[in-house]
């Protein structure tokens, strides 16, 4: 019988919680600071654009895609991913 | 009865299709059936698209839309459709908007012989020999034509069959409520929507530049649910042990689907970076990613599953 609960519990993973789960990641991506953090780990914007008429690799992709969540969320809106994550955290 | 369900709707989107122009790529529309326009018997087969029913009877010409004896339900019934004409104007064009109707309908243009041949595929794919999807002057062939090419039909029915097992077997074990069936649908759902995303980061990271679309994706990772309810019909047939040998041959088929059907689109999918210079890199992580979507699906159908049949 504690194994039918337990099974039944485990299964609580509804649309709400992924879309907390996705805008929470998102924000954390945003947030990552370029000079304090991402340069220390070789990880900054210059180290991203590399071979321009080759295949980018792994760590160039990565790296472009932080810097245009980044982009997005601080230049285009930047009240939104504050909104979110005040809602969020307030109502979880 | 899943087959006349089948035949209802292949001719419902054989009369959608004939009631919108054709698009540029014809070949997806070509009318298998005969070709009689017959809008008595479009009337009679969609009962619920009243809206399709009344503009192709709009369309027919002016004298096949006079029905009733009384002008006034005459002008009534006009009046209406054109209301019914603008509203799906508008909701066509919003949802245009966010996803290619076009591109949605080509993956429920299907039969009952391409369905048919389907799921004998995903069940057995052992002795299937050809696994090329083929074109037609650049554009792929419709499931209609090509049993290899990946629809939604199967894994939309498959994905409701799912829910309605899933709501039976908790019913034998007495265990059911309305809102455990919606958080089963949800978190089904939400499984294929995590699939979906990080196949499509990972294919975007390695720079994979396969044709493989959203839908493409979902349609692959909505064939789990085939198998996911053979295997719970076993459980609930034959009980555990049978659900376990169930299990075993449905994750062994897919996996072999999976893998055979992945690894045309993105092993042999043509990068930027060709001739020579091509790293040792790329082809192992390509397989990596096809060998790891086919070893995740086991795992998703006992989770999804397991609890169903203890």
């Amino acid at each position: 019988r504690i194994l039918r609960v337990v099974g039944a519990a485990s299964m609580a993973l509804t649309l709400y919680a992924l879309i907390q789960t996705a805008v929470l990641c998102t924000n954390a991506l945003a947030v990552l600071h370029e000079e304090r953090f991402l340069s220390k780990l070789g990880w900054g914007v210059e180290q991203g654009v590399g071979g321009f008429g080759d295949d980018p690799g792994v760590k160039a992709q990565i790296l472009n895609l932080i810097r245009s969540v980044r982009t997005v969320m601080r230049d285009g809106g930047y009240i939104i991913p504050y909104l979110c994550c005040v809602l969020l955290i307030s109502l979880s | 009865h899943p087959l006349s369900i089948t035949v209802v709707r292949s001719f419902t989107a054989k009369s959608r299709a004939r009631a919108a122009p054709p698009p540029a790529g014809s070949v997806l529309f070509e009318d298998t059936s005969s070709t009689a326009p017959a809008m008595n018997s479009q009337g009679y087969y969609t009962p619920g698209y009243d809206m399709q029913g009344a503009s192709s009877d709009m369309q027919g010409g002016p004298g096949a839309g006079n029905m009733f004896a009384d002008p006034m339900a005459n002008a009534a019934m006009m009046y209406g459709s054109s209301l019914a004409n603008q509203g799906k104007d508008i909701v066509n064009k919003e949802i245009s908007r966010f996803m290619s109707v076009n591109k949605l309908k080509y993956f429920f243009a299907v039969d009952t012989r391409y369905v048919l041949k389907k799921l004998l595929i995903i069940m057995f794919p052992y002795t299937h020999q050809d696994w090329e999807v083929r074109y037609h002057r650049d554009t792929p062939l419709p499931p209609r034509q090509d049993v290899n090419a990946p629809d939604l039909y199967i894994p939309t029915m498959a994905f409701i069959t799912y829910i309605l097992l899933a709501g039976m077997a908790l019913g034998i074990q007495k265990r059911f409520s309305p809102e455990v069936l919606g958080l089963c649908a949800s978190t089904a759902l939400v499984w294929i929507i995590i699939e979906v995303l990080v196949l499509l980061l990972s294919l975007y990271l390695l720079t994979v530049h396969s044709d493989l679309s959203t839908f493409d994706l979902m349609a692959y990772s909505g064939y789990k649910y085939v198998g996911i309810i053979f295997t719970v019909l076993c459980g609930l047939l034959f009980g555990s042990d049978g659900y376990f040998v169930a299990l075993a041959w449905s994750s062994c088929a897919l996996m072999f689907f999976i893998v055979r059907s992945l690894k045309m689109k993105i092993l042999t999918s043509i990068s930027s970076d060709t001739m020579g210079m091509a790293s040792s890199a790329k082809p192992q992580l390509r397989l990596y990613i096809t060998v790891a979507t086919a070893v995740f699906q086991p795992i998703i159908i006992y989770w999804l599953t397991s609890h169903l049949v203890r």
